[in-house]
């Protein structure tokens, strides 16, 4: 038992040093853009530039567009899974694993030629319509994880019970899932809209394909292009992936514990 | 149980019409899903199918299998697919066992319990720190005037560059990818570990068994399933992934999501045929190792409840 303990540690040590050498060299490296002292320039300079703000804004946007989106379809589907429809469970779960077994630049691909500006559907033929489709990629990308959040925060609810007392009082469906469901869910959906967040925020190979001004194809563009900057990006970037998963954290103290009754 | 009287209930308390009526309202049935199942027939299905259909497909839209068979006689195309199977294998093999043995570490070996939380809360947010901002972090470490390469040169006199160190080798996409593919294992295989009851450690300790034979007979065979799984899905997420290396190298380094985004990120896409024909062999490598995930996880999910 001693020595299992001691390897444990080492385990341990030698995990932590492979991962955070690297982050705090990056940190490190981040500083080092005036010459011989540490200072914060290159984020001055990353931040105070209006691609960076432009970019960045775009990219929080579609993020929230993606959450919108991936709610309304996710939300009535998984409830109405839960109610009416058991038998669909395992064809709707198959669906929602596809975005991990179908890579990301696959899809992109595929709406790029069904949906092209000669299209039936030319959704690539204006501005707004490849936006709308990068939102759409987005929504695919994080269906299983909105899904899976969503199922799981359902499954500790007793969502019949619910609709037949909100059906008793009169309630027609849209109230029933707007306030009734919703609020039960809302700590899940907002785990899961969280998580979506992280991956949307610089996501570079559909925004890059589709030609969106989004914060993946900027970031891209500055490593290629400077020294200092990237490192400062990074951190950045892994900050904002640390504020969702905190997020995500302290949401979940918040969650009820286990299945008020098993459904 | 709760579930079988709670049905009667809502039976016996229930006035029949309301059930009835929406018996033969068919639509109301189908309304809740409609959105999902629209969404992911044109969004997910039919793009994929498109690009599967157009792999068989010649210029004038006969069948063909000029396209599939392109894949493997053009050398560049099928070393393409040989690197990135290669990373995506290796990075998913070696990050499934360093994810398990830190998670066996944080779980059983008897660390303070700091150790477990910092760790989930960590792999967490290093498994979602992906694609371009994990390249500029290496690059900011082991570039060639990275921190530690500079430090390794100038403390220990060690060039790593002289001895062939480079981010655009096999090993140097796999050590990259290791930083998000060992925390995604920590996540998925702690609760796996913590789904091995207490009780059939006592009761192989009260039947005799070694801890040996313990490991052996229970754990291995209980966990095994689960791992097997996680190690296909990290296959799948290494094989995809692309900005990463795009950062490093651009669009000279031969992986296959590269290959085929410059085909499509040209001016003219010169021959969509071929670029439908990689499309299809990057499904048909996912989709294999995903059908494999998700007999595992039938399998292990029968053990874990």
């Amino acid at each position: 038992m001693k020595s299992g303990k001691f390897w444990a540690w080492v385990v341990f040590v030698v995990g932590a040093a492979y991962f955070f050498i690297p982050l705090m060299a990056t940190v490190e490296f981040s500083l080092r853009m005036r010459r011989g002292v540490h200072s914060f320039d290159a984020y001055q300079v990353v931040l105070g530039d209006a691609r960076f703000q432009s970019t960045f804004l775009f990219s929080v946007i579609a993020a929230l567009c993606t959450i919108i989106l991936g709610v309304l379809i996710v939300v009535p589907a998984a409830y109405w899974i839960r109610l009416r429809l058991p038998q669909l469970r395992p064809i709707v779960e198959f669906i929602t694993l596809l975005p991990l077994v179908i890579p990301a630049i696959v899809i992109v691909f595929g709406y790029i030629r069904m949906y092209g500006s000669n299209s039936p559907l030319p959704f690539l033929a204006s501005n707004w319509g490849a936006n709308a489709l990068l939102v759409i990629g987005y929504t695919t990308l994080s269906l299983p994880y909105m899904y899976r959040a969503v199922d799981t925060g359902l499954r500790t609810i007793d969502v019949r019970t619910l609709t037949e007392a909100a059906q008793i009082l009169g309630a027609g469906w849209g109230t029933i899932i707007t306030r009734v469901i919703l609020p039960n869910v809302l700590i899940a959906v907002l785990s899961g809209a969280f998580l979506t967040f992280a991956i949307v925020i610089g996501e570079f190979t559909m925004a890059s394909l589709l030609s969106r001004p989004a914060f993946g194809p900027y970031l891209q563009n500055i490593g290629a292009n400077r020294a200092y900057e990237p490192a400062a990006l990074a951190v950045i970037a892994f900050a904002i992936t640390w504020g969702c998963m905190s997020l995500i954290q302290i949401l979940s103290r918040f969650a009820p514990k286990s299945a008020n009754r098993p459904n | 149980m709760t579930d079988l009287s709670l049905s009667n209930q809502a039976f016996a308390t229930k006035p029949v019409p309301p059930k009835e009526a929406t018996a033969f309202r068919l639509p109301t049935q189908w309304i809740g899903v409609a959105p999902f199942f629209i969404f992911a027939l044109m969004f997910l299905i039919l793009p994929t199918l498109y690009l599967v259909v157009g792999a068989f497909r010649n210029g004038e839209g006969g069948f063909t299998l000029d396209n599939i068979l392109q894949l493997v006689s053009d050398p560049s195309i099928s070393n393409s697919y040989w690197s990135s199977i290669k990373i995506s294998f290796w990075s998913a093999i070696i990050g499934a066992f360093a994810g398990l043995a830190i998670a066996i570490a944080i779980v059983r070996g008897g660390l303070p319990s700091w150790t477990r939380s910092a760790t989930l809360t960590f792999s967490g947010v290093a498994s979602n720190f992906a694609g371009l901002p994990l390249a500029f972090a290496f690059l900011a470490t082991l570039g060639r005037v990275g921190i530690v390469t500079t430090l390794l040169r100038d403390v220990l006199n060690i060039n790593i560059y002289a001895m062939g160190f480079n981010f655009l080798t096999t090993t140097g996409l796999i050590a990259v990818y290791l930083f998000f593919q060992i925390p995604l294992m920590v996540v998925i295989i702690v609760p796996a570990i913590d789904g091995l009851k207490k009780e059939w450690g006592e009761a192989a300790a009260t039947l005799g068994a070694t801890q040996a034979q313990y490991w052996r007979m229970v754990v291995i065979p209980v966990i095994w399933p689960s791992f097997l799984g996680t190690v296909i899905l990290l296959f799948a997420n290494a094989f995809g992934a692309i900005a990463t290396a795009y950062a490093f190298a651009g669009p000279t380094l031969n992986i296959v999501p590269i290959k085929l985004y410059s085909q499509m990120n040209g001016d003219v896409l010169h021959n969509p045929q071929l670029a439908y024909a990689i499309a299809f062999g990057m499904i048909v490598i996912t989709g294999l190792a995903n059908v494999f995930y998700i007999w595992f996880r039938t399998r292990s999910e029968r053990w874990l409840k």
